[in-house]
């Protein structure tokens, strides 16, 4: 409670819609389901680890597609591979976002002509609310992914459906 | 022993199964054998006291064009520290060669990575499928005359 911390001097009431409460809580603990692809999953556990601390924006990693809000797909997203990554999505529960990290699941990368057995950007199997680009990206980046996938939930209605 | 020793200890023994081979101005000094001999020869190579090639470094699958294709192993023995490299050709349209996983286990892997990215066949390998690829895959991919597919389980696959 970091804002509110000693602002009140006494139990008092606050004041808000239902949307920004509820966004709130959602924005401020964004689980991603804990799985790596390539190289860019280092830089997204370098994210993870004390330097950089993604928990300290309430995100931290689970281990199981029920438990997670997001799915960070970082890395090379191989045909193979491709239908695990729908699998996965499809078990998580609504409403649930997906961020792509990296040149590759971007677009494919570096394999966009020769790669018989990439997946040119994941977007051809889930759809994609956040877009990082970078080879792979820094942890900065991945961190302002994230501040960006904030400001959209931040945005949403839960009384309103999202497309699915 | 150094590769023209090598080279005519196989002669001495297999004759014809021999076929070509570069040793001298090459990083690495290589032999042509005959496919149908080379699980003799590899167990020649590993077992002979004056070879002792302990270790197969690598082996991996080759695209020849023309209708060809092959297999090259690179061998290394721990107990002599000499090397030699070892190939092989076969038709594309009947690429079978014989498996030397009874001799070096490190083969299992490879020779199934081999078959995987150019079909060869390995006569006698005990769990040859796919290994990189998935099972329902169709074509070789490293193959010189692979066409990508358009789709893959309805995912489009070219950029």
């Amino acid at each position: 409670m970091g804002l509110l911390d000693q602002r009140f001097e006494h139990s008092n009431i606050i004041i808000t819609s239902t949307d920004s409460l509820l966004n709130w809580a959602r924005l401020s603990s964004i689980w991603p389901i804990q799985f790596g692809l390539a190289c860019c999953a280092i830089e997204m556990m370098a994210t993870g680890a004390s330097h950089y601390d993604l928990d300290r924006f309430g995100t931290f990693f689970r281990a199981s597609p029920r438990q997670a809000d997001a799915m960070i797909v970082a890395g090379t997203v191989t045909l193979k591979m491709a239908s695990r990554i729908k699998v996965l999505y499809d078990q998580m529960a609504e409403p649930r976002y997906v961020i792509s990290m990296g040149s590759c699941s971007n677009c494919g990368g570096p394999y966009w002509e020769h790669g018989y057995h990439v997946l040119k950007g994941v977007d051809r199997v889930i759809p994609v609310d956040v877009f990082i680009p970078g080879c792979p990206p820094r942890p900065e980046a991945l961190l302002e992914g994230l501040l960006k996938l904030q400001e959209k939930i931040r945005g949403e209605s839960l009384a309103k459906k999202r497309p699915a | 022993m150094i590769p023209q020793e090598i080279y005519d200890t196989l002669k001495g023994t297999f004759g014809e199964a021999i076929l070509e081979s570069k040793l001298d101005g090459v990083l690495d000094p290589w032999i042509t054998i005959a496919p149908e001999r080379v699980k003799d020869i590899a167990r020649f190579l590993r077992d002979d006291e004056r070879m002792q090639f302990d270790a197969l470094m690598l082996l991996t699958g080759m695209d020849y064009t023309k209708g060809r294709l092959g297999v090259v192993y690179h061998l290394h023995s721990m107990k002599w520290n000499h090397k030699i490299v070892l190939k092989t050709v076969v038709a594309a349209e009947q690429p079978h060669v014989q498996s030397v996983e009874a001799i070096w286990k490190t083969a299992n892997w490879h020779e199934r990575e081999a078959f995987d990215m150019y079909g060869v066949l390995f006569d006698g390998h005990p769990d040859l499928r796919r290994i990189l690829m998935p099972d329902d895959w169709e074509g070789f991919p490293l193959r010189k005359d692979y066409q990508v597919p358009e789709f893959y389980n309805g995912m489009k696959v070219p950029y």
